[in-house]
């Protein structure tokens, strides 16, 4: 399983109601089900990523996310978590919003533009950089809203939003402790806990 | 034509009669009433693979297979039911049946009034989807089945399964509910009053006592289902289908032969052979059964209190082009079934086909159907 969702699931509690945002074939789910007992659902928008999501025998929905999430009460899921899908969406601030309205606690992964190849590949080459993680050209891209670290704590500051707690993503173990001292150059992915 | 390697092969249906009768939602009771049905797949020894099929408006309980091998066509869902298809008779006990109030041999205005000696035809009293599912209930205690595996329709049929998941919360496990609404909008209402309307103003209608006349509302059903048709396809299917093709003459001249356009063609025919073969009692029955189905008029109106009385799982399907149910109406069945607590899954599938999508082999359609039926074989 991705790093990332390997670590989420250590911040998920056994028997919790989990709601996941662009839950993609729900590999997730199915794994939180499997090791944490939980009850899961899973919103998503890509018909292949549907069909492979049911074939696992999970809730899927079929739900734009950045239509928001007007057909849920206040708090009726424990953790609502959203991997890699903040800098598709429209309008992630408001995402936000919503997600932290429906669950209890909520848990944002995305990937860092402040790290230091990022810079590095815009400093030098003067072009949107292109990586493994990011492959995609600019004009042709799901992701419209990159931000840094520091961009996300900043707008968690405005807009009062408590950070529960956060692990940065390193890709090795030089840079993993690199990446825990100075997150917003070294890391090149990372998560948070929040709540409000 | 010979059975397709999918197919269930030839099939025949079992009339089941039932003494002791039942109460209607109207207050009137048939003192014992048939139903008629198909079984295909195998009922395993622990019973818990049997699965119900719900038809629609003007369905029967031939939903697969071939009666013998001069039929020209399959049943009416053959599409998803047979071995390796969605619903999977390798897999499951699958039962369908025509609705009380039918024409298709189970009790309804064709059948003998006992009380009188003659047939019911008008006086048939009123059904409402309840009262289908009462007597399907009735029909799985005679079969041996005390829990569904999965009760499935499309349109009526997927409000009828509704009804199933909340009359009987206990003996249905898995609910699948197929391009439906919560109950219908004042415009469906409207298209089965031009339907109704159309039927009762035939000059052969007689109030409904045709037979006695020895006649039928041909050109008053014929109508009827040309409305009905017309709202079951899109405006993209049709533009596809027909466009504005002449069948004869030319665009600037006209034609000398009353049918024009391809368009009108293909109408008159589907309600020619409807006409034939459908009976109008039974239409204006099923018309007025559908318009007053309202899921959740018992619960004041809620439909999150509706839901509350389920114990299923659901699964919820929709396609883009259908105006007659949209998405939007299945929407709100998620949602409710959401504020519920309910489990549910749902998607909408895109098909340029309209309603009648739910009955074609649309390949993401089918694979999300089969996705999901291997939960409930699970």
């Amino acid at each position: 399983m991705r790093q990332d969702l390997t670590h989420i699931q250590q911040w998920i509690s056994t028997g919790s109601r989990v709601l996941d945002l662009g839950c993609g074939d729900g590999e997730f789910l199915a794994e939180l089900t499997a090791a944490r007992g939980i009850n899961g659902l899973g919103l998503e928008i890509d018909p292949g990523h549907i069909t492979a999501a049911l074939a696992r025998g999970l809730d899927i929905v079929e739900q734009n996310i950045d239509q928001g999430l007007g057909n849920f009460a206040d708090k009726s899921f424990d953790t609502v978590v959203m991997a890699f899908a903040l800098q598709a969406v429209r309008h992630p601030h408001l995402v936000l919003d919503e997600m932290l309205r429906v669950g209890n606690e909520c848990i944002v992964t995305f990937p860092n533009f402040g790290h230091w190849r990022c810079r590095l590949y815009l400093s030098l080459r003067g072009r949107m950089p292109v990586s493994k993680l990011l492959p995609y050209n600019w004009y042709d891209t799901p992701n419209i809203h990159f931000c840094t670290v520091r961009d996300f704590e900043s707008l968690c500051d405005e807009r009062q939003i408590r950070i529960l707690r956060r692990h940065m993503l390193g890709p090795d173990k030089p840079h993993g402790r690199l990446a825990k001292l100075w997150p917003n150059l070294f890391a090149p992915a990372a998560i948070y806990q929040i709540t409000r | 034509m010979t059975p397709a390697a999918d197919s269930v092969g030839l099939v025949t249906p079992v009339t089941a009669h039932f003494e002791g009768g039942l109460t209607l939602a109207c207050g009137r009771r048939l003192d014992s009433f048939e139903l008629i049905y198909e079984t295909y797949g195998e009922l395993n020894a622990a019973r818990d693979n049997a699965v119900l099929i719900c038809h629609a408006l003007s369905g029967n309980h031939h939903a697969a297979g071939l009666h013998s091998e001069d039929d020209r066509k399959p049943g009416w869902w053959d599409a998803c039911i047979g071995p390796g298809k969605p619903i999977d008779t390798r897999r499951f006990y699958v039962v369908s049946l025509n609705n009380l109030g039918g024409c298709h041999g189970s009790t309804g205005p064709l059948s003998i009034n006992p009380a009188s000696g003659e047939e019911y035809g008008p006086d048939f009293p009123p059904v409402r989807a309840r009262d289908w599912v009462h007597s399907q209930a009735m029909l799985a205690d005679r079969l041996g089945i005390t829990c569904w595996a999965a009760v499935i329709g499309g349109s009526l049929g997927g409000m009828q399964a509704m009804r199933w998941a909340l009359l009987y919360p206990d003996r249905v496990q898995h609910c699948v509910v197929i391009a439906a609404a919560l109950k219908l909008s004042a415009q469906n209402i409207a298209f089965n009053e031009i339907a109704r309307q159309a039927i009762s103003s035939d000059i052969d209608f007689h109030g409904g006592h045709y037979r006695s006349h020895n006649t039928l509302p041909r050109q008053g059903l014929a109508i009827a289902r040309m409305v009905g048709h017309m709202t079951y396809l899109s405006d993209d299917a049709m533009a596809e289908k027909f466009g504005r093709d002449l069948r004869s003459g030319s665009l600037d001249f006209g034609s000398e032969d009353d049918v024009e356009f391809q368009v009108q063609s293909y109408l008159r025919y589907q309600g020619s052979v409807f006409s034939e073969h459908f009976d109008a009692n039974t239409y204006m029955l099923m018309t007025q059964a559908l318009d007053y189905f309202d899921l959740t008029r018992e619960y004041g109106g809620d439909p999150v209190a509706a839901f509350q009385h389920a114990s299923a799982a659901f699964l919820v399907l929709s396609f883009s082009s259908d105006w007659r149910f949209s998405p939007a109406r299945s929407r709100e069945i998620v949602n409710a079934l959401l504020g519920a607590g309910k489990s549910v899954s749902y998607a909408e599938i895109a098909a340029d086909q309209g309603h009648d999508a739910f009955l074609l082999p649309i390949p993401r359609y089918l694979e999300v159907f089969s996705a999901y039926m291997q939960r409930v074989a699970a």
